[in-house]
């Protein structure tokens, strides 16, 4: 039977198991949409904004191990969800957004909400695709999500013009698919698996530095068995918080511009480094050439060739998937008579220990003010550590990375590389959405809020009981703490003037609205917060306007060269 | 230092610009670029000739790799290869100046493939510096135009990028 562009693109869909589509309808979908009200597999959530629809999608993907899927239209539906692409791209999510395009016959004559889909992404996608002829859509979509979820994974857009949607011809599923030119690697080369063992052996002051790629490999469980059989000390990047359990005593907490103390200290002076799924990327290891002045051997295992020896030279390169890497090198070391240098170790860790003793992440509480930090503390508390946790862009940001003890992985939901306000809320939708019964909370600022606020109407619609949990201290706080530390304390438009009253903002969209003004209102509000289980409670916690985020390694500062909190 | 690197790509609408779009997107140098289809008509052939340090040559490889639609990349420099470009240049040649061009012609192995009372087409094809080295022995004054294709390179002897 034939079936049109659109029918098949939702087929297809099925096919690859899609629970939910994130997205927004427009005049260039409009076949699209008809085949998604003819069918009840597959359920949409329409959104209010098409980057939301990207985010949601990211969230699901990012708090699952699933392809995210977003549907958009053509011209404002592509460039509002340019920015979610940009950010799935970045963090390396696995992502497939179908767009619409104006019909095929109208590309390229300025038509009514035409944009070149493919050239306006092709920069920040994995890969696209403009399909040209039904007969195609099967085999592309196909493609879309294999590239989407293997390699290092990617966002891939499936731009399909309105016409071809609605072309009819003969649906086939194609059982397997290969691109000729596309072979990721799976097992890291068995030589240099070898070496890199030798030299985790013979280490002094050895170091486990992992990142994101553990997370999206799934490799905690051979991560976590290689720190421990080792007994070296791990710290985790920002995207890898989770893949290593924060609470276990080798963990040294995060890494980078506003990592611990002995994280930095230990990254810095360590004489061989095992680098997992990390890439070394400006706010992990400042500095380069500061990074560089410590004599060290680099192994690194990644998926991307292309991230090995970009910004630090590595000694042992190791292309592969993280986890079967792993599991490779474990066997090595499980096979091998030698153990790790157990009179050095103790000395390394005796060290680390001073270091740890500083205690970086100590801060000043209060009777008077809410401490940011003291909110993540309680919230920590409060969900006993077994919350997904989204976070929005800044001070909330870190404070979240750094307070909140994640032993899971894909529990930490946040925009570290692209940096994008008003990731928070959507993504908590996407993350809701995949674990109905979880309890997921979206840690933001007010200045993040406001960017996809409109979502809580999404949330009404398909009643997402979110847990809100914003840090609300009238200022772009990050901004304002560099402005603080770089910039003569001159507050160049981070002030956040006229904003709204957020509790009756959140009634309005039909939700529960909390303010919090007092510290000892702070973990009752949590409690009584978290208690609603059906409801999303919007928490608005009014915070220390002056508070900044330490530790701080200063942008092209060496990771040593670090600014400490006010000594308690 | 130049490098000369070749690639086989799917010949397909969009491919060219995402080469080009990663080398502006990352900064990298391009002094020429040069794409046609091969005997097999899925796949595209480019050259490119850059420049940079090791480590900035070794990521363009990778990112070149990285692409899905590059099936095979080769960086030419690292072993014996041969480059030719083709050049055509429109010289003002009059009076005595006709014999002139006409010898310069003749030396640099060139051909003229159009005349005109007052104007030779010169057409050679040579590596890049030779062409460099015409341009430099005839007075630039006279040039009217100069149209070049940019190096095409290939590997010496068993040196084969194939499928």
């Amino acid at each position: 039977m034939e079936l049109t562009g659109a029918e098949i693109a939702i087929r297809c869909l099925q096919e690859e198991g899609v629970e939910y589509v994130f997205g927004y309808p427009g005049g260039a979908v409009l076949f699209i949409y008809d085949a998604l009200f003819n069918q009840d597999k597959i359920k949409h959530i329409l959104v209010r904004h098409e980057q939301a629809a990207v985010h949601a999608a990211d969230g699901y993907a990012r708090s699952t191990d699933r392809v995210g899927v977003a549907l958009v239209t053509s011209g404002p539906g592509v460039t509002n969800a340019v920015t979610g692409i940009a950010t799935a791209y970045m963090d390396s999510t696995p992502l497939v957004i179908i767009s619409g395009q104006v019909p095929t016959h109208a590309i390229g004559e300025d038509a009514f909400q035409e944009v070149d889909a493919v050239g306006i992404t092709r920069p920040c996608v994995k890969h696209n695709f403009l399909v040209k002829d039904a007969g195609e859509i099967a085999n592309i979509i196909k493609k879309a999500f294999y590239l989407a979820r293997s390699g290092r994974p990617g966002p891939v857009l499936v731009d399909i013009p309105k016409d071809v949607s609605n072309q009819k011809t003969e649906f086939h599923y194609p059982a397997t698919v290969s691109v000729r030119s596309y072979h990721p690697a799976q097992h890291g080369d068995a030589g240099q698996i070898k070496q890199a063992a030798q030299l985790l052996l013979g280490a002094r002051r050895p170091m486990v530095y992992a990142g994101g790629g553990v997370v999206l490999s799934g490799a905690s469980k051979q991560l976590t068995e290689l720190v421990r059989l080792l007994g070296f000390p791990c710290t985790n990047t920002l995207m890898g918080l989770g893949g290593y359990p924060a609470t276990d005593k080798q963990s040294l907490g995060m890494l980078g511009m506003h990592g611990t103390l002995e994280a930095n200290m230990a990254m810095q002076h360590c004489d061989v480094l095992l680098a997992v799924g990390a890439r070394f990327d400006d706010r992990v290891i400042g500095n380069v050439e500061h990074f560089n002045r410590e004599k060290r051997k680099v192994i690194h295992i990644d998926i991307d060739p292309s991230s090995i020896s970009k910004r630090v030279k590595v000694d042992v390169p190791i292309v592969g998937d993280v986890a079967h890497v792993l599991g490779d090198l474990l066997a090595v070391l499980h096979g091998s008579k030698q153990k790790s240098d157990a009179q050095s170790l103790a000395a390394w860790w005796a060290q680390i220990e001073e270091w740890r003793g500083k205690r970086c992440m100590g801060y000043k509480n209060s009777d008077e003010i809410i401490k940011p930090q003291f909110v993540i503390e309680k919230l920590y508390e409060v969900t006993a550590g077994d919350a997904f946790i989204t976070s929005d862009v800044g001070q909330h940001q870190m404070w979240t990375a750094q307070y909140y003890k994640f032993d899971q992985p894909r529990r930490w939901i946040n925009s570290g590389g692209l940096g994008t306000m008003g990731f928070g809320m959507p993504a908590a939708m996407g993350v809701q959405m995949a674990h109905p019964d979880a309890t997921v909370a979206c840690v933001t600022g007010e200045g993040s809020i406001q960017m996809n606020i409109q979502e809580l109407s999404t949330c009404k619609q398909f009643r997402l009981p979110l847990k809100i949990v914003m840090l609300n201290n009238r200022y772009l706080g990050m901004v304002r703490q560099w402005q603080e530390f770089f910039h003569g304390n001159r507050y160049s438009e981070s002030y956040m003037d006229a904003l709204p009253d957020f509790v009756r903002l959140t009634e309005a969209y039909g939700h529960v609205g909390m303010r919090i003004d007092k510290p000892s209102d702070v973990e009752p509000a949590l409690k009584e917060a978290f208690a609603r289980k059906h409801d999303l409670v919007f928490m608005d916690f009014r915070t220390d306007q002056t508070e900044n985020v330490f530790p701080m390694v200063p942008g092209g500062k060496g990771l040593s060269e670090v600014i400490l909190g006010e000594e308690l | 230092m130049r490098h000369i690197i070749s690639l086989l790509m799917e010949n397909e609408a969009g491919a060219l610009s995402r080469v080009a779009g990663l080398f502006s997107a990352r900064g990298y140098n391009i002094e020429s670029l040069s794409v046609a289809p091969t005997e097999d008509a899925t796949l595209s052939r480019m050259t490119i000739v850059t420049s940079g340090s090791d480590e900035v040559i070794e990521q363009i490889n990778k990112q070149l790799n990285k692409l899905i639609e590059v099936v095979a990349v080769m960086d030419l420099s690292e072993g014996e290869h041969i480059e030719r470009e083709l050049m055509l240049v429109k010289v003002r040649a009059v009076g005595e100046m006709r014999e002139e061009m006409a010898r310069m012609t003749d030396i640099f192995h060139g051909r003229i493939i159009d005349v005109s009372d007052k104007t030779y087409t010169i057409e050679l094809t040579d590596t890049v510096s030779e062409l460099d080295s015409f341009l430099q022995a005839i007075d630039r004054s006279l040039i009217l135009e100069t149209v070049r294709t940019g190096a095409s390179g290939i590997g010496r002897g068993d040196r084969v990028l194939k499928l």
